[in-house]
């Protein structure tokens, strides 16, 4: 009966504090409103250590306004002089052990959750499943990232779809410096190193992702230089039978076939200015060393310009007049000569037409 | 003051002040380049603040933004925190173990003279292309990847020099306590700031050396072709992660430490009480440095180390909040009882207790490193921090200033605009920082120089830069109080505050030259508290009057410094310029040579005889 109660009390404070937090931030992109297993998990541990610190606080809180109110100097008061106490064990012991248990209460689930998130066996199993359980190979780049199914043979950037409702695994690695991959909805970060490969693991809930108006938000979280703030990127996670469809359609995308003249001009354009760093087909073949920019394939099914401007032509010729303006520090800025306001519009027309779904 | 400095032009006092081996003045010159570094350090704070107040903002964008955060935080930790608590160090620990000096004063003056020359030439980088880019931390491949100016280069070379200078206070204060105790002083009735100062030097003294090989690899690979942190040739740039935070984590408690020590002073002093649990604080003390240096990974759960590493050092960061929890129990236990007078150090000790208690739960929050991966570079991290290092160092300092600026100045600060100062800040602080926590809940990275609309952070931002000119005019009040009380302060009395406890309230505000003209004898705990509780104006003499012993003063710990500065702008340049390498050598020898000069030249120091320090004595009684 008094355990139960105790239950009741701490269920009661936990009921409050997720009240509390959930009203906090966007559904794509908060912490509080986690949107897969792995942020749940998360989120379930931030309250644990929450309510214990709001705990905590609440009896420093006690004594100190106690303290404060009641042993004030007053007036006539100017020569009193105070017992002298040296301390006491017993308060000693008091205050040192409590809060060794309450730690130890937190401790207990923080370890075993690290471990649960540090499980990627089935990830590096050699007789995995490969229609079963997904891989993306993250690249992370300045500033921009690559995302490349090793077991569909398909390369694709800046948009990350996954199927939703399973375990998705990612191996992650920069290319040039250090970044960090954070999709805060779905689950918190790993670094992108540039000396090993990282691995974990995120589940993409499907009623969340709904929430969500069906994209969360992707960040870059490790300072990487000037643009490191615009280092965004989105993630589209599609239920398995239409991630399936996709994986299809990204397959057989061959070369981009453009009808309209000015498009057609546009391409021109491309196969001579841009086409030595940028792919326009998901299956590109080359290593990733030689994979310099973002791959275009999809461009025009994408979420957003440069992973910061709102996805439209008038944005794009912003970008692709001075890239410079839009993130600074890029890697494209003076790669391409100076194009006329003709050639920005064929190139911005061509490169809206590369779409895939 | 001595007589011999009261009439003098400002040209002799500077000369003074240059050459000074008196670690008063030390404490001054460091007050005054902490000042002066926390000034700048505030206003790069400022500018963060007006870039992010709205989003896409265009006030300080990219780069030239990065190069602003990186200041502010390498500007805030070594060039303001560290030297302001050396400040206090040197004007007190002496005083309060009846010391007439620290044991090495010639190393003391050359400690300061290389962290003043070491932070110069950072700063120097806003003039010369540019300054730092890739944050306090300088993580290697962003480091190495910083090439459009020497930013990163005057940064591995300043901190390396003021690095020096640094050790050099630690080694200082470590030998001067364990050696210079007045008869009587065991370790275990040291004042608790001297019992941090001491932990804090064993710290450095440790902490140090691992970032002085990162920042010689950095060099090494920036300016003379090195490859440690090159993946490709073998090198790995995690383990200047490593080194890194093997320093970065103790550097927090070299920081927090004293300042433990500074609220302990206080607690007691206003509180009339002796510290609660003096011997578990000692203890707690120790304890907190020894784990200090088992948690540094702690900053690295998202690098990659795997869950064992992970769970390891999240278990043992959170063994660090019961020795913190300790002090905090016991510093409520010595006001409990007691007769609490509110003055202004008083404001800030009291609360500093619930705002450090909200950056040491968020601390214990962020070690659960399974939770840490979503707070891990996020503003949680950077509200976290503040919490700590504002909350708790800097309310220290300023509390620290307002206590003992009549002992060092022999004038008292004004209260009522200390009280004025002490409001503002407090809120200012609160309003910044604790809407930051939710800002990075919600998924705002940290170290970003804007952020698109509609990501629900528009309103945090806001509040958080209006809170960081509340603080801003905070400071502005602070200095002018500074001025009036310069101009026409009330003098006061050795014992300011009328509640000192510990030696450095015995004697004349502010102290004569050679401190104590009879070394003291100490009976307990409070030694001087103990003497007045029995009735006594003054401390109990261990020796007879007589001649007194003081080391001369010297201009050499200014061009050793200064020789190693210049040093530092030839090896930067080396590689662009033909000049480079002359200009290194020229300044390594300028230092190597003064050096010498050192070693070879005779300074037997010089007596100050018993009938002037009777007249001194007589004077400062009298004033």
């Amino acid at each position: 009966m008094k355990k139960g109660l105790r239950n009741w009390r701490l269920f009661s404070l936990f009921g409050m504090m997720a009240l509390l937090l959930a009203g906090c931030g966007k559904p794509f992109l908060s912490t509080l409103q986690p949107a897969g297993e792995v942020a749940d998990m998360q989120y379930s541990l931030m309250l644990l250590s929450t309510s214990i610190m709001v705990l905590v606080i609440v009896v420093v809180a006690i004594i100190f306004v106690y303290v404060v109110i009641r042993f004030r100097r007053r007036k006539g008061e100017e020569n009193k002089i105070p017992k002298q106490v040296e301390g006491s064990h017993k308060l000693e012991i008091i205050w040192t052990v409590i809060p060794i248990i309450l730690l130890l209460i937190l401790a207990v689930p923080t370890v075993l959750t690290t471990f649960k998130l540090a499980d990627v066996k089935a990830m590096n199993d050699k007789d995995r499943d490969k229609k079963g359980t997904v891989v993306v190979n993250v690249r992370a780049n300045l500033y921009w990232w690559e995302f490349e199914y090793p077991d569909y043979g398909i390369i694709t950037s800046q948009d990350l779809v996954v199927p939703t409702n399973e375990k998705v695994y990612f191996n992650l690695i920069a290319s040039d410096v250090k970044h960090s991959f954070w999709i805060p909805a779905v689950g918190g970060k790993m670094d992108t190193n540039t000396d090993n490969k990282n691995q974990f693991w995120l589940v993409f809930d499907q009623k969340a992702t709904d929430k969500a108006g069906g994209v969360f938000y992707g960040k870059c979280a490790e300072l990487c230089g000037p643009s490191h703030a615009l280092m965004d990127f989105k993630v589209r996670p599609l239920p398995r039978d239409q991630f399936d469809a996709w994986v299809k359609k990204m397959q057989n995308a061959k070369k981009p076939v453009v009808t309209d003249p000015v498009a057609k001009q546009g391409e021109a354009i491309f196969n001579k200015s841009c086409i030595g760093c940028h792919a326009v087909t998901p299956l590109d073949k080359r290593p990733e060393q030689a994979r310099t920019a973002p791959n275009l394939a999809n461009f025009g099914d994408r979420q957003r310009i440069a992973g910061i401007l709102e996805h439209n032509e008038e944005n794009l010729k912003k970008w692709l007049r001075d890239p410079e303006s839009v993130k600074p520090g890029n890697k494209m800025t003076g790669t391409y000569g100076k194009l006329s306001e003709e050639q920005i519009d064929a190139l911005a027309k061509y490169l809206m037409s590369l779409k895939v779904e | 003051m001595s007589t011999i400095a009261r009439k003098k032009g400002v040209g002799a006092v500077l000369w003074d002040y240059l050459t000074t081996v008196d670690h008063k003045k030390i404490a001054h010159l460091y007050l005054i380049a902490g000042g002066f570094f926390f000034l700048l350090g505030g206003l790069e704070a400022l500018l963060i603040r007006i870039q992010l107040v709205k989003p896409n903002n265009d006030f300080l964008v990219g780069g030239l933004y990065n190069e602003v955060l990186t200041m502010h935080g390498t500007t805030m930790i070594f060039l303001a925190a560290m030297p302001l608590l050396f400040a206090f160090m040197n004007a007190v620990v002496p005083l309060q173990i009846g010391a007439r000096d620290v044991a090495f004063p010639f190393l003391n003056a050359l400690g300061f003279w290389m962290f003043f020359f070491g932070g110069l030439f950072l700063n120097c980088s806003w003039f010369l292309g540019g300054a730092p880019d890739a944050g306090w931390t300088s993580y290697a491949s962003l480091a190495l990847d910083s090439k459009a100016h020497h930013g990163i280069d005057f940064y591995t070379l300043g901190l390396q020099i003021s690095g020096f200078g640094t050790i050099m206070g630690a080694i200082n204060f470590l030998v001067t306590i364990i050696n210079m105790r007045a008869p009587g002083m065991t370790f275990m009735r040291m004042p608790m700031f001297t019992w941090a100062t001491f932990v804090t030097s064993a710290l450095i003294l440790f902490a140090f050396p691992p970032l002085t090989v990162g920042l010689i690899f950095m060099m090494m690979d920036r300016l003379f072709g090195g490859n440690f942190f090159n993946p490709a040739a073998g090198g790995n740039t995690i383990i200047w992660e490593h080194l890194f935070w093997v320093f970065g984590h103790p550097e927090v408690y070299i920081l927090i430490l004293p300042s433990f020590g500074i609220f302990s002073e206080i607690f007691a002093t206003f509180s009339r009480k002796r510290l609660f649990g003096y011997s578990s604080m000692v203890f707690a003390t120790v304890l907190i440095a020894f784990f200090g240096f088992m948690v540094w990974a702690h900053h690295m759960f998202t690098v990659g180390m795997g869950p064992i590493a992970n769970a390891i050092f999240a278990v043992a960061t959170m063994a660090i909040a019961v020795p913190t929890g300790v002090k905090i129990f016991n510093w409520l236990f010595t006001m409990w009882g007691g007769s609490i007078k509110f003055t202004t150090p008083m404001y800030y000790a009291v609360a500093f207790i619930p705002s450090f208690v909200m950056g040491g739960v968020t601390g214990v929050m962020l070690s659960a490193a399974a939770a840490d991966y979503q707070y891990h570079d996020s503003y949680f991290v950077v509200a976290h921090f503040h919490y700590v290092i504002v909350g708790g160092v800097v309310f220290a300092l300023l509390a620290g200033t307002h206590y003992w600026w009549p002992k060092m100045f022999g004038r008292m600060l004004n209260e009522t605009l200390g009280k004025i100062t002490f409001w503002l800040f407090f809120i200012g602080f609160h309003l910044t920082f604790f809407i930051q926590h939710f800002l990075g809940l919600t998924g705002m990275p940290r170290r970003v120089f804007t952020y698109l609309p509609n990501q629900g952070w528009e309103t945090g931002n806001f509040v958080s830069t209006v809170g960081a000119f509340f603080m801003a005019i905070a400071t502005v009040i602070l200095l002018i109080n500074i001025v009036i009380t310069t101009v026409k302060g009330e003098k006061v009395p050795g014992d300011a505050w009328g509640d000192g406890r510990t030696l450095e309230w015995a004697i004349a505000s502010p102290p004569p030259v050679y401190n104590f003209a009879q070394t003291p004898l100490v009976r307990g705990l409070d030694a001087f508290w103990l003497e007045k509780m029995e009735g006594k104006k003054e401390l109990t003499p261990a020796e007879p009057l007589g001649d007194i012993h003081m080391p001369n003063s010297s201009f050499l710990p200014f061009i050793i410094s200064f020789g190693l500065f210049v040093a530092a702008f030839g090896f930067t340049y080396h590689n662009d310029a033909g000049w480079g390498l002359p200009v290194g050598i020229l300044g390594l020898l300028i230092t190597f040579g003064s050096m010498f000069l050192r070693s070879v030249i005779d300074d037997h120091g010089f007596h100050i005889h018993k009938e002037e320090v009777l007249e001194l004595e007589k004077k400062g009684a009298n004033a």
